[in-house]
């Protein structure tokens, strides 16, 4: 048990990742990706724990599966445009059986949920395993990702440009994507978000933006499941808005503090995961979790702390 | 040219509402004429609140129609402001009064514009009707149960709609704000604006509104207080029930007193 956590070697945790240009780039993209997947996924999870859909997110990050596997089957190929049509198509008919199961079925809304991603994720198992060895897709891989394979894809092109690896350029796209939609359409997803009987009478079409929330839910997580995996994806949507919720009690105000955290996460979570040596994914994690239990004691809104004192003051 | 038929800013027609196979709402006729102050009352689980949301498209209807100033559909909801039951509204939200209030804003906002100075100076002037903007930067869940109904007042204000359908907008406030609600609902009315109002306290139901509506999953009776708020009427929404209105229903047919009545629901 002596050195079931290797001793900190602060030189090379903290000072050897960036001690050449080469060292700078091949680990800047890794904490780069951990970045753009923190920064998407938290931008997102902050509408979609406010509509009270984050175990949605779960479902739809493992409904995507057999959608990823059927469409390698269909074009043979890890082509980007065709897997992530497949990903997007299969991670939204989960969240329309899910919802359809819980108006149309006597099932209780969770049982509904906990069923349909289960069968789908089964499938894509299934399908996946058929496959054997000439798939590529490695089951593991999916389920826990691997963030620091980032820096070996190849370079996405755009014309002549150069636009850096496959899946770093992609997450970039998404989350400007989703931050232009987002200061776009940023009162439209509030006030469906707050209270559907206003955004009725204002004349808003509830049904497309939740679809398209979905949707652009879906797009995120297929960007971000290669490196983080279907199941720390989940982490990434709760986390920033949760525990920024322990500071801030507006919208705008959450949503920016987002960056910061998905700063605290990538670093954090490098160097965690460089020091133990060990999954980066896995160590963004267990960084979130602990900055949440930080905020949760400490926050000034509705902290443990705070509150235990205000209440000494008060009596 | 004939004179075309009057235009009702609400109007129900054989409205049917039922929950899985159980009817909660039965043939419903309404007319509302414009500028009335209606009170919707009946027991509890006589579909006072499933008739406002029927009303407003959240619940669909098994048969009949609505018509919002002549209009079915999306495109007449636009002229309705709406005030939520407060348990229906998610209290840890993380907006701020004005945020809410603005909210009523963006039926006059374009689709990608933000909302202006002229939005905002709106809002605060409808947060200062309901004397609430001090609270103005407070987020909804740190406030009182009639601060946060006022917020929500105000909003309604805020969206300048000609017809308002509130649910229970007296529930779980003090007597102070009781008044300023009914206050700001005479202003309304006197300004031309149609309100329907989901009311339970039969005490002081005679005394806010000037028409009532009395439901219990049939339309028992709608028009002038003096003709809907007598006992037999009440007997027959109540039902059973009624034994403590008992002494309501005789003041009802005697005088105009306004004494507080101890409301309870069983």
């Amino acid at each position: 048990m002596d050195h079931f956590f290797p001793p900190l070697d602060l030189l090379d945790t903290f000072a050897m990742p960036w001690a050449s240009p080469e060292d700078i780039i091949w680990n800047g993209k890794i904490v780069a990706m951990g970045f753009f997947v923190c920064l998407s996924c938290g931008l997102i999870g902050a509408f979609i724990v406010v509509r009270k859909l984050a175990l949605m997110g779960d479902a739809i990050s493992h409904g995507i599966l057999p959608g990823l596997a059927l469409s390698f089957m269909i074009t043979q190929s890890k082509a980007l445009l065709p897997m992530f049509i497949g990903a997007c198509i299969a991670g939204l008919l989960c969240s329309l059986c899910i919802e359809w199961l819980q108006k149309k079925s006597p099932l209780k809304a969770d049982a509904a949920l906990g069923l349909t991603f289960t069968s789908f994720f089964a499938l894509g198992v299934l399908l996946i395993t058929q496959m054997g060895n000439n798939a590529h897709i490695d089951a593991e891989c999916l389920l826990y990702g691997e963030i620091g394979f980032t820096p070996l894809a190849k370079n996405l092109k755009w014309g002549a440009i150069e636009l850096g690896p496959r899946p770093l350029a992609t997450m970039a796209m998404v989350t400007l994507l989703i931050i232009s939609i987002m200061i776009v359409f940023y009162k439209q997803l509030l006030v469906t978000s707050f209270d559907e009987t206003l955004s009725i009478s204002l004349g808003l079409p509830i049904k497309a933006i939740h679809y398209g929330l979905m949707l652009l839910l879906a797009t995120t997580i297929v960007a971000a499941f290669e490196s983080v995996g279907v199941i720390l994806v989940i982490a990434m949507l709760i986390f920033p808005s949760t525990t920024a919720s322990f500071f801030f009690s507006r919208m705008p105000a959450i949503l920016f503090s987002t960056i910061p955290l998905a700063f605290i996460y990538s670093f954090g979570g490098f160097f965690l995961a460089r020091w133990l040596d060990c999954s980066i994914a896995a160590s963004m994690v267990v960084i979130a979790m602990f900055c949440f239990g930080l905020a949760w004691l400490f926050g000034p809104v509705d902290g443990v702390i705070p509150k235990l004192l205000y209440r000494k003051v008060s009596v | 040219m004939s004179a075309s038929p009057p235009l009702f800013p609400l109007e129900v027609h054989d409205l049917t509402v039922s929950y899985h196979t159980k009817p909660v709402l039965y043939g419903v006729d309404l007319q509302i004429e414009e500028g009335s102050l209606v009170g919707v009352i009946g027991p509890n689980g006589a579909g006072k609140s499933t008739l406002i949301k029927t009303i407003m498209g959240i619940v669909p209807p098994s048969g009949g129609w609505v018509k919002i100033f002549g209009q079915k559909g999306k495109k007449a909801y636009t002229r309705v402001g709406y005030v939520p039951q407060r348990e229906s509204v998610d209290w840890d939200f993380p907006v701020s009064v004005l945020d809410v209030v603005l909210m009523g804003r963006f039926a006059h906002v374009g689709w990608l514009k933000r909302v202006s100075k002229k939005d905002r100076s709106i809002a605060c002037e409808c947060l200062e009707k309901v004397n609430m903007l001090s609270f103005a930067d407070r987020q909804i869940g740190k406030l009182s149960g009639g601060q946060q109904q006022r917020v929500f007042l105000a909003r309604a204000l805020a969206q300048e709609s000609d017809l308002y359908l509130m649910d229970e907008p007296f529930s779980g406030v003090d007597a102070v704000t009781e008044n300023a609600i009914i206050e700001l609902l005479r202003e309304l009315k006197n300004n031309g604006k149609t309100l329907l109002v989901v009311h339970h306290d039969l005490s002081n139901a005679k005394d806010y509104f000037d028409q009532l509506i009395l439901l219990n999953m049939r339309l028992i009776a709608h028009g002038k207080r003096e003709d809907t708020f007598t006992k037999e009427l009440l007997q027959k929404t109540y039902g059973g029930r009624l034994t403590v209105f008992t002494e309501i229903a005789g003041q009802a047919a005697s005088s105009q007193t306004s004494n507080q009545f101890p409301q309870k629901h069983l």
